[in-house]
């Protein structure tokens, strides 16, 4: 049974024709993942790394599907190139629906480390980023995956412990 | 043969057909010898063909080539499971394997020693994996075009470059034109 939040995230999506979803794993974001893989909507093609991920991305964009990837704020590191020379360089919206480890409440002290990283790594890249920390947070998503379609850019929406606490 | 002579070898092949080119050489070189609107040519983001030509291929009905080389299939490796685990019959990768880091200036790679890229794929669980000489490219292209079925061809060719000028179409033109000739084939 998918919780209320992922359900929301997962309709988002559909609702504005996020047909492509690539996915690599993180606890936090266990529930959206099954909800991705569970929609007849979306075509789920788990990577195994997130520069992988986000070709699939850039050719599934480019053959008509519009795609998202679903990744931990640990991997951003590994995309920093890919963003710069595909993603951006090449115009193609992509919403990064992004788990923000190393936030309160995270158990990790090692996640703590990329967490401190990760703001300001997209700021350097120019990303239009957005913090989910409370449930209600998620009623942005819609506008934001507009938005990226509309300026043809990545965005990163980062999804921290205590959003996912508030989902039921 | 050296890669720019396979590339020339595969023209007749490539033409009119949805490809994804490697950075550096190869898409420069395929450039200069053939440029065509659907062809997506990578300007950077060494080892992603793969994964963008695949997408593609998920994404859409129409054939779809995507041209590799070993150097780059290396910094990606996992891009061979991910392909033998999300097959598609319209997509056919083209590994040109040369031994060697063509772009920048022909440094030896694992493949042209002990690593055998053909294993690794059918290792990786893909069903039609082929070996073949580089004279023999271009009829083993078309077969796997013509055949209905996910294929990965490994190349043996020489290293060995030829001077090219850079690629000066702006990237989002790359991508516009690209993205027409996809839609113009939906919609026909
Ligand atoms: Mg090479």
């Amino acid at each position: 049974m998918t919780d209320s939040l992922s359900q929301k995230i997962v309709d988002d999506l559909v609702a504005n024709q996020i047909a492509f979803v690539t996915t690599v794993p993180c606890k936090q974001l266990a529930g959206v993942i099954e909800a991705i893989e569970d929609c007849e909507r979306i075509l789920h093609v788990p990577s195994n790394k997130e520069d992988e991920g986000m070709g699939l991305c850039a050719g599934a964009y480019m053959g008509g599907k519009r795609p998202a990837i679903v990744m931990q704020n640990t991997a951003l590191g590994v995309t920093l190139n890919t963003l710069a020379t595909l993603i951006q360089f090449y115009q193609i919206p992509l919403p990064m629906l992004i788990s923000y480890r190393g936030e309160i409440g995270e158990k990790v002290a090692c996640q703590v480390e990329m967490a401190v990283h990760t703001k300001a790594l997209l700021n350097q890249l120019a990303i239009p980023t957005y913090h989910f920390h409370r449930p209600e947070d998620a009623a942005e998503l819609d506008g934001i995956l507009k938005h990226t379609q509309m300026c043809k850019k990545p965005s990163a929406i980062l999804m921290d412990a205590t959003f996912w606490r508030g989902a039921a | 043969m050296i890669r720019s002579e396979v590339l020339k070898s595969i023209v007749p092949v490539l033409d009119g057909r949805l490809v994804v080119c490697n950075i550096g050489l190869p898409s420069q070189e395929l450039h200069l010898l053939h440029d065509q609107p659907s062809t997506f040519y990578m300007l950077g983001t060494m080892g992603l063909a793969s994964s963008i030509g695949l997408g593609l291929a998920l994404a859409q009905p129409d054939k779809v080539v995507a041209i590799d080389g070993d150097g780059s299939v290396l910094t990606n490796l996992a891009t061979l499971a991910t392909i033998a685990n999300n097959v598609c019959d319209n997509f056919v990768l083209l590994i040109i394997d040369n031994g060697s880091y063509g772009s920048t200036g022909d440094q030896p790679t694992y493949a042209g020693r002990k690593t055998s890229l053909a294993a690794v794929a059918t290792a990786c669980g893909c069903a039609h994996v082929i070996e073949c000489d580089a004279a023999e490219t271009a009829d083993v292209l078309r077969h796997a075009l013509e055949s209905d079925r996910m294929t990965v061809i490994v190349c043996k060719c020489e290293s060995g470059n030829i001077p090219v000028p850079v690629i000066e179409i702006p990237p989002v033109v790359i991508r516009d034109r690209f993205m027409a000739a996809v839609k113009s084939r939906a919609a026909s």
